[in-house]
């Protein structure tokens, strides 16, 4: 081995600590880096797959009634590739030994075989039996959220009639990767599951036979989907059509894309900062680092390395570094990629479930990470190797020290000379004193970004279900009906207060910006729905006029004050411009409110509701439920309890699980920083704190003068960090805005404190070790070693 | 004799001495500025170093002779006037040659050791002996000094003198044709002294290494064959010694 390899390994040991806290930083930003892409390529690679085998539609239109050969008309609009017609229906549904009653929807396939557009993945059991009416096959997630099992039966209430349905097979769709009911902000598996039937059962229990009431179309490459849309809403219109909509606004794609566009920015953003900080970290400490062997490198150039050699020396320091923390980074990402991407398994139900680790994810988290050494080094040796080996191996020149402030200042003066040792110390290297700043700044930093997320998501929960949905029920008519039916849902047990609403499929258009929504009126004393400004506070309800989600007003580029064209897309359809009175903050981005009077007078019918919202008595929920059960004029009951409990399940599971690895890794960067940052000014000044020590002062004198440097770094890096935290947060939230979704930023003051908290105490503890080195200096060893 | 005439090659007393110079400096002068202070360290040297010759560069503090040294040596590069290696201007080379040169050509002692406090002796002797052509190995520099038994010591673990004879040894390893040492008994008794010199001796008489050594020492300019006292920048004098003293005979 050459002296210089032996030098390598030798300094490599010396300095084993440092080496292990940079490692685990690069390991942390590789880790997220891998966990992050990896999942998000493999649901990628599983969504599009899985679209493309299963046929997932292009477009999809509900309508009222159609017979089954409008099929025919819309296969000969061009560019339609395939059709199918099906009947769609919601039902109450029944399940043993389940108190709650839950939503059914009732999808039909074909008499013979399966559909050939959103084909089904059998997962269990087997098809329906064409001849058996009562037999289905249930959606993936509610079977197991139910536990059902191919030979369970369950009741539903269909169309009014009572029917016990038997489950023989267990199934996936492209349409239902999520299984989530338009409207709904979170999947509640429990309470809505879909459930496949035969045609002809089907259609016969809700008087459609040789009828449909929902069409989906494949179109050819190329095809103008507008064009297809505008035709099939023509054809659909007479048939009570509710408007052609794309993939983009079926809930299930939406959202699998939604949560994909916003894992894609999480993915690159919050990774992409960690390995930044990680590399500006590697750069700080081998700047330093090849500082302290200034000396050492000039004496290899007087006896003639050349500098390709020096700096291959030095590089190979950095590059087993980065590369031990790539290599554990890489391990550690793909181990919690694999726990990532069962959470999302969870949520997400593709036929393939299979989670790998892409070549091209290791070897770009290996090259993100050699690079950031390469440059590293490159940057910290390039300055020593110039220099000519007389003038490096002199002592750096000490920069002329003018007293400035701290000689001129009057407060100084009354200072602890200790106090002013340390003020000075900052003073004479400036630059160090910024950067090392800046590297624990950056620790609270990445505290706050890895933890804000957890804030973001209980502002949601409270804004949604605390200030804006404030009822524990939503219940849905399966026909409209007279105000006065509100009386017998405020007599249904349990029941403290009842307001109803009507709500109704619209179509929102200004100018060439169009949206498919649902516009609710509510009563304009409303207290149970309560639409909440921008700033979080309760609007009062207009007399007149439209509330828009701020979101749907940015898409329809229109400002409260002007008007948006709505086409109701039921009954009537009548058509006409509204003003838009105000915006409103809502978490899905898609809410439309009027009063219900206003309303009622637009679709020119009388005092008529959909459902009602209902506040209730928990201790009698057995009750209610029951007699809901036996209601069959309810379509349907949605539960804001429940909805809350799925919610939480779904983010303890998931944000605070990510919040829990972030935080982790935000500690080993903070910790790493601190130090490193430490360890280096003992290294360099290591000499001048054994000579004071030989001079006569004392250990706890000697590390006083050092910790007070580290302590008042930390101090200012506080609120440097709190700041760089606050913008690193809003241009992650900036990246996960979607089309349809708006986030705002909150931190809470709670996460600022942990961060510094957290930063505070690697400060300490680093402070405690360095301080024990201090104590063991061996003055003699220091004294005799400074070259 | 006035200190910017060559001397004549007949005063020249050294039995190896050889006609050609290894070295001609003229008019070399190195400026340090600091701030907006400006040191002169040497002011306009003119001088030859002959092949195989042995030169002790005496001065008080200060005077540049680590300076010259350093130029000498490819270190450092003068603010004005040229030094000729045998048919080369140092001055005109880059980085890259004066490395060249270096690696190729030269011995240094430096006047503060310079050892790597993570290699052991023998260990900081291998830096030169790893890339030299045609070394002596690291054992042997260090047996040559003394050191034999202290091969696997750190520096931290060796006594200052012990230091420098590792410096000493290690710019004896690669067998160079220059050996430039800066003070290379300061921290050595006079026992010791003797020894390191008798190397350095050796080395200049078996392979005809020129070899300058700088010291405060005026007793070791007995075995020199040219004595040059520097002082603020100048050549004070030049001395020659009609016969060289062996190292063995020295006494201070
Ligand atoms: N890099 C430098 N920057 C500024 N001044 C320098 C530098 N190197 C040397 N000097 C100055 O040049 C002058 C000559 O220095 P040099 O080291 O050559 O002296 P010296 O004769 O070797 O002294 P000593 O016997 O004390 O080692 C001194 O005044 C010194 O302060
Ligand atoms: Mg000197």
């Amino acid at each position: 081995m050459t002296a210089l390899r032996q030098k390598l390994l030798r300094d490599l040991r010396v300095l084993w600590t440092q080496a292990v806290a940079i490692s685990l930083v690069i390991a942390c930003g590789v880790a997220t880096f891998v966990m992050s892409v990896s999942v998000l390529q493999s649901l990628e690679r599983r969504a599009a797959q899985y679209y493309e085998d299963a046929r997932l539609p292009h477009v999809f239109a509900h309508l009222k009634r159609a017979p089954v050969s409008i099929a025919r008309r819309v296969a000969e609009v061009p560019g339609v590739a395939a059709v199918e017609t099906r009947v769609v229906a919601e039902v109450t549904l029944d399940l043993p030994g389940v108190i709650e009653p839950a939503v059914g929807r009732l999808v039909s396939i074909p008499d013979r075989g399966g559909p050939s557009l959103s084909r089904l993945h059998l997962r269990q059991g087997r098809w329906p039996d064409p001849g058996r009416r009562s037999e289905v096959l249930a959606n993936e997630a509610f079977a197991e959220a139910h536990g059902l099992v191919p030979g369970d039966r369950l009741r539903a209430v269909m169309n009014g009639r009572r029917e016990q349905l038997i489950v023989v097979g267990i199934a996936l769709s492209p349409e239902y990767v999520y299984q989530i009911r338009g409207g709904d902000v979170v999947p509640d598996d429990r309470r809505f599951g879909v459930l496949w039937m035969r045609d002809r059962p089907l259609a016969a229990a809700f008087d459609l036979a040789n009828a449909c009431n929902d069409v989906v179309v494949a179109v050819t490459p190329g095809a103008s989907l507008p064009a297809v849309r505008a035709q099939i809403d023509v054809l659909l219109a007479p048939y009570g059509g509710r408007g052609a909509y794309g993939r983009e606004d079926q809930v299930s794609y939406r959202t699998v894309a939604n949560e994909l566009s916003q894992l894609r920015a999480m993915a690159l953003l919050v990774p992409v900062i960690f390995l930044l900080v990680a590399a500006f970290i590697l750069n700080l400490v081998l700047n330093r680092m090849i500082a302290t062997q200034r000396e050492q490198i000039a004496t290899l150039k007087a006896f003639g390395y050349r500098r390709r050699e020096i700096a291959a020396h030095y590089l190979q320091f950095a590059l087993l570094i980065v590369l031990a923390g790539a290599a554990l980074g890489t391990a550690v990402g793909a181990w919690l990629g694999t726990g990532l991407a069962d959470l999302y398994v969870r949520f997400f139900r593709f036929p393939d479930q299979h989670y790998s680790v892409g070549l091209g994810v290791a070897a770009s988290a290996l090259g993100i990470s050699l690079l950031a050494g390469v440059l590293s080094v490159a940057m910290a040796i390039r300055r020593v190797v110039r220099l000519a080996p007389a003038e490096a191996m002199r002592p750096e020149a000490p920069r002329p020290f003018r007293g400035g402030f701290l000689h001129s200042h009057g407060s100084v003066g009354r200072l602890s000379p200790l106090a002013r040792l340390t003020l000075r110390q900052i003073a004479r290297h400036p630059v160090r004193a910024v950067l090392s700043t800046l590297g624990i700044a950056l620790g609270i930093a990445v505290m706050v970004l890895g933890s804000f997320s957890a804030d973001l998501v209980d502002r949601i929960m409270e804004d949604h279900f605390e200030a804006t949905q404030r009822f524990d029920f939503s219940i849905g008519f399966i026909e409209p009906s007279d105000v006065g039916t509100l009386q017998a849902v405020a007599r249904l047990p349990g029941v403290l207060r009842a307001e109803g609403f009507r709500s109704v499929a619209v179509r929102l258009r200004r100018g060439s910006h169009a949206r498919l929504t649902s516009l609710l009126g509510l009563e304009a004393d409303s207290g149970l729905l309560r639409p909440i400004d921008v700033k979080g506070d309760p609007i009062p309800f207009p007399t007149s006029g439209l509330l828009l989600s701020e979101k749907l007003a940015q898409l329809l580029e229109v400002n409260p004050g002007q008007t948006v064209e709505v086409e109701v897309l039921e009954g009537a359809r009548p058509v006409r411009a509204l003003r838009v009175a105000g915006t409103v903050r809502d978490f899905a981005g898609q809410a439309a409110y009027l009063t219900r009077g206003e309303l009622n007078d637009f679709l020119r019918e009388g005092a008529v509701i959909s459902g009602a919202f209902a506040l209730t008595d928990p201790l009698r929920e057995a009750a209610l439920y029951a007699k809901i059960k036996e209601t069959p004029r309810i379509g349907g009951i949605t539960s804001t309890r429940s909805l809350i409990q799925s919610f939480k399940r779904l983010m303890s599971e998931n944000m605070l699980r990510m919040r829990l690895f972030n935080m982790i890794f935000a500690s080993i960067i903070a910790f790493g920083v601190v130090y490193n940052a430490a360890r280096i000014t003992l290294s360099e000044r290591a000499w001048e704190l054994a000579t004071l020590r030989v001079i006569g002062l004392s250990r706890r004198e000697v590390s006083a003068t050092l910790l007070g440097e580290i302590a008042a770094l930390t101090v200012l890096a506080i609120p440097v960090g709190a700041l760089l935290g606050n913008l690193l947060a809003r241009l992650t939230v900036r990246a996960l805005e979607t089309e349809t979704q708006h986030f705002p930023l909150v931190i809470d003051p709670s996460t600022y404190a942990t961060a510094i908290l957290t930063v505070v105490a690697a400060t300490v503890i680093s402070s405690l070790v360095v301080r024990r080195r201090i104590d063991r200096l061996d003055l003699v060893a220091v004294l005799k070693s400074h070259d | 004799m006035p200190p910017d005439a060559p001397p004549p090659p007949e005063d020249r007393a050294a039995s190896t001495a050889q006609a050609a110079p290894v070295f001609v400096a003229r008019g070399v002068t190195r400026t340090f500025r600091s701030g907006a202070t400006e040191v002169h360290a040497l002011r306009g040297i003119d001088l030859e170093l002959y092949a195989g010759e042995f030169v002790v560069l005496l001065g008080p503090s200060g005077s540049g002779k680590s300076t010259l040294l350093n130029i000498l040596g490819g270190l450092d590069v003068p603010t004005s006037g040229s030094v000729r290696f045998r048919d080369h201007d140092l001055t005109s080379w880059d980085d890259a040659a004066l490395t060249h040169y270096r690696r190729e050509h030269v011995g240094f002692v430096f006047q503060f050791y310079n050892l790597m406090p993570t290699l052991t002796a023998r260990e900081n002797v291998a830096v030169v002996t790893d890339i030299a052509r045609d070394p002596m190995s690291p054992e042997e520099a260090l047996r040559r000094v003394g050191l034999g038994d202290h091969l696997d010591r750190f520096p931290a673990e060796l006594s200052g003198g012990e230091q420098q004879r590792v410096a000493i040894a290690r710019s004896i390893a690669k067998r160079p044709d220059v050996l430039l040492c800066d003070e290379p008994t300061g921290a050595l008794d006079v026992k010791t002294g003797i020894t390191v010199l008798e190397v350095i001796e050796r080395l200049n008489r078996e392979l005809g290494t020129t070899t300058v050594i700088i010291t405060h020492n005026a007793v070791i300019a007995a075995m020199a064959d040219r004595v040059i006292t520097l002082s603020d920048g100048r050549i004070a004098s030049l001395q020659c010694n009609p016969a060289r003293a062996s190292a063995a005979s020295l006494v201070w």
